[in-house]
């Protein structure tokens, strides 16, 4: 089957000749007018639009927007505060960087009808340190929405007020998770809180009720409420509704993002047709479908099973090029959406190394409060590193899973999972490449071979 | 703290964007690393006292986030992306050939107190690896023979300066 066309929802205007990133030119293709009449409207039906949609966030939990919405505490009577994740630190992820460089009005029109419907005063973009280009642009977008009674007092006349300021992070991973980022934007070490109690939605900024999503779940928000809940969630599939952006890197011939509707294309389709398939001369060995923490997959694993089509449950039977590019497929075969950055390795790269460069970033990245995460993403380097750099030695691969295995689930918050999935799946899919190292290493490296770690 | 009075300006106008001082720790600790290339245990002082915080307070923010310095650096600052897919397409030979073009090695000052070069994690420009960042450009597709030609490019603009 040939792949779907793209659909740009999100990205209509990326790279589009002539389109700039000021206020004129987002007004001549409509903009804000979906903000001037969703602001005509009571917010709970906005609230309701979002829950109808389906919208699962594009940050990487894919958690239902519209949910973690209706479980803001709104009986503290405190005010409440929305949070853009614009921190865009997954590996492999590279969106919200586009979004918010070449078309910023169209976050901050999404962000304010998020503010309205959720009866938000103060929004913060959290924007990570090094898009500085892109936290300049983002003050420039903000201060033409507010001369022009977009965002600030009385908006649009109305007696609406809500004000928005931008905030830069300084080059830390662990601020992209929410409670961190919270930290972070109280400007504190970026430690993440313990859930319960401190869920955003009850305890978040400033303990009061808190919306943390992604930059590119809030531009959905201003298309649904343009066309409706039902009419969005009639994009993708159903459970996976709407577009979404996938980035892809590594060992294809033509990386970049591509927005299609999620569920529609298939992960072969993507990297064979739209991605043009592997280097010249070469073969794809394996691939991480959403972001450097989602377990690896292996072309030539088959994954069996049954699944709900509709009403119906279907047996599918799947190689890693055929499983549709959705939360629920991906979930499914062991993996994970997460934030859509795809990363690809062809039959060049041993799966030593690649782990070896993750966990170095992992052991880099650690926030360092749980013992299980701070000492086991840094034997896990170590060990994985020595690999490569000094002896190796045929248990390793057993070794080095039994430290990811003491971590998931001992830690406060999900990095603990993010670093132990890598290890975990390359050394249960990859085994013999971890028990033979020593011996292929010996072999010599042709001259000039990509280093990894 | 000899901070100059525009920079002044822009943290008196930080402040009141948060409902608690302590918030604008990060913001006040960019502008004053912008203007003076790094945290000195003097500005550590001044922002704790400007945001009646502990120095203690800020101190553990700078040692914290990869962003602050506490020591200056060369005059440029080149960041080459150490993270899988910038790996993938040879980002270690992108920063190999930095440090050789300028003599130097990773987080030093070269020689010349022309660059700093370092490694940084995913700058989330994967789908145009290998990507570096020089002070607050991003440049792409930086292979070997790129990473050569940008620096003689500011080996060229170094000389014109003297
Ligand atoms: C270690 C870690 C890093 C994360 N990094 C990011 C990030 O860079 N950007 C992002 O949007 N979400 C990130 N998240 C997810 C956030 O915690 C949160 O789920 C998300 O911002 C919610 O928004 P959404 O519902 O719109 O996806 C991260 C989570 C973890 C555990
Ligand atoms: S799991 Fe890791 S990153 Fe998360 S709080 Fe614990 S030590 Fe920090
Ligand atoms: S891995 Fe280098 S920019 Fe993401």
């Amino acid at each position: 089957m040939p792949a779907p066309a793209q659909r740009r929802i999100i990205f209509q205007h990326i790279d589009e000749p002539g389109y700039t990133n000021d206020l004129a030119c987002y007004r001549k293709h409509g903009g804000y007018e979906v903000m001037k009449r969703a602001f005509a409207r009571p917010p709970a039906e906005l609230v309701d639009e979002v829950k109808k949609s389906g919208l699962r966030g594009r940050g990487g939990a894919g958690f239902p927007c519209g949910v973690k919405w209706t479980l803001l505490d709104k009986k503290s009577g405190k005010p409440v505060y929305l949070v853009v994740n614009a921190d865009e630190s997954e590996p492999g992820t590279f969106k919200d960087r586009y979004i918010m460089h070449q078309d910023p009005h169209q976050l901050i029109e999404g962000s304010m009808i998020t503010c309205f419907a959720n009866n938000v005063k103060q929004a913060y973009i959290y924007i990570r340190g090094e898009f500085p280009h892109g936290a300049r642009i983002l003050e420039k977008a903000i201060a033409e929405a507010r001369a022009a009674n977009l965002v600030g007092p009385n908006i649009l006349g109305t007696n609406y007020s809500c004000e928005m300021y931008v905030h830069r992070g300084a080059g830390a991973y662990i601020c992209g998770e929410e409670t961190g980022l919270i930290e972070s934007l109280e400007g504190k070490r970026p430690y993440p809180r313990i859930k319960p109690p401190y869920f955003p939605a009850v305890l978040g900024l400033y303990q009061c009720p808190t919306i943390v999503n992604n930059v590119e779940t809030l531009c959905h928000v201003k298309h649904i409420a343009d066309i409706g809940g039902e009419a969005f969630a009639k994009i993708g599939t159903p459970n996976n509704t709407g577009t979404r952006i996938l980035c892809v890197s590594g060992h294809v011939q033509r990386p970049g993002y591509y927005e299609f509707e999620v569920g529609k294309i298939t992960l072969g389709q993507l990297l064979n047709e739209v991605c043009g398939g592997p280097l010249p001369g070469r073969t794809f060995k394996a691939v991480i479908p959403g972001g450097s923490s989602a377990k690896v997959l292996k072309f030539g694993e088959r994954f069996k099973g049954k699944r709900k089509v509709g009403a119906e449950l279907v047996d599918y039977d799947w190689g890693v090029e055929d499983v549709p590019m959705d939360f629920d497929c991906l979930g499914m075969i062991g993996t994970m959406g997460g934030s859509g950055g795809v990363i690809v390795m062809d039959d060049s790269v041993s799966m030593v190394e690649a782990l070896a460069n993750i966990n170095a970033f992992y052991a880099h990245e650690s926030c360092g409060q749980c013992t299980p995460c701070r000492e086991g993403s840094l034997w896990m380097k170590k060990i994985s590193s020595r690999m490569v750099h000094g002896a190796a030695r045929p248990e390793d691969g057993a070794l080095l899973k039994s430290v990811a295995d003491q971590i998931a689930g001992r830690t406060i918050c999900a990095f603990g999972e993010a670093c132990a999935w890598p290890t975990q799946s390359y050394v249960t899919k990859f085994g013999e490449e971890f028990s033979a190292y020593a011996a292929t290493k010996s072999a010599a490296k042709p001259a000039g071979a990509t280093e990894l770690v | 703290m000899n901070l100059t009075p525009a920079t002044l300006a822009r943290i008196d106008e930080v402040i009141p964007h948060y409902p608690t001082k302590r918030s604008a720790t990060l913001p006040l600790l960019h502008l004053i690393q912008e203007e003076a290339g790094f945290i000195s245990p003097e500005a550590i002082e001044w922002v704790a006292a400007k945001l009646e915080l502990q120095p203690i307070n800020v101190y553990e923010v700078v040692t914290f986030y990869p962003m602050f310095r506490q020591k200056p650096i060369g005059r440029r600052h080149i960041k080459v992306c150490r993270t899988l897919s910038c790996a993938l397409l040879g980002g270690y030979k992108t920063c190999a050939t930095f440090e050789k073009e300028f003599d130097t090695h990773l987080g030093e000052v070269s020689p010349d107190g022309e660059v700093t070069v370092e490694f940084v994690e995913c700058l989330a420009s994967c789908g145009t690896a290998p990507v570096v960042m020089i002070d607050d450009e991003l440049h792409e597709k930086v292979d070997a023979a790129k990473a050569k030609q940008l620096s003689d490019q500011i080996k060229v603009e170094a000389k014109a300066r003297k």
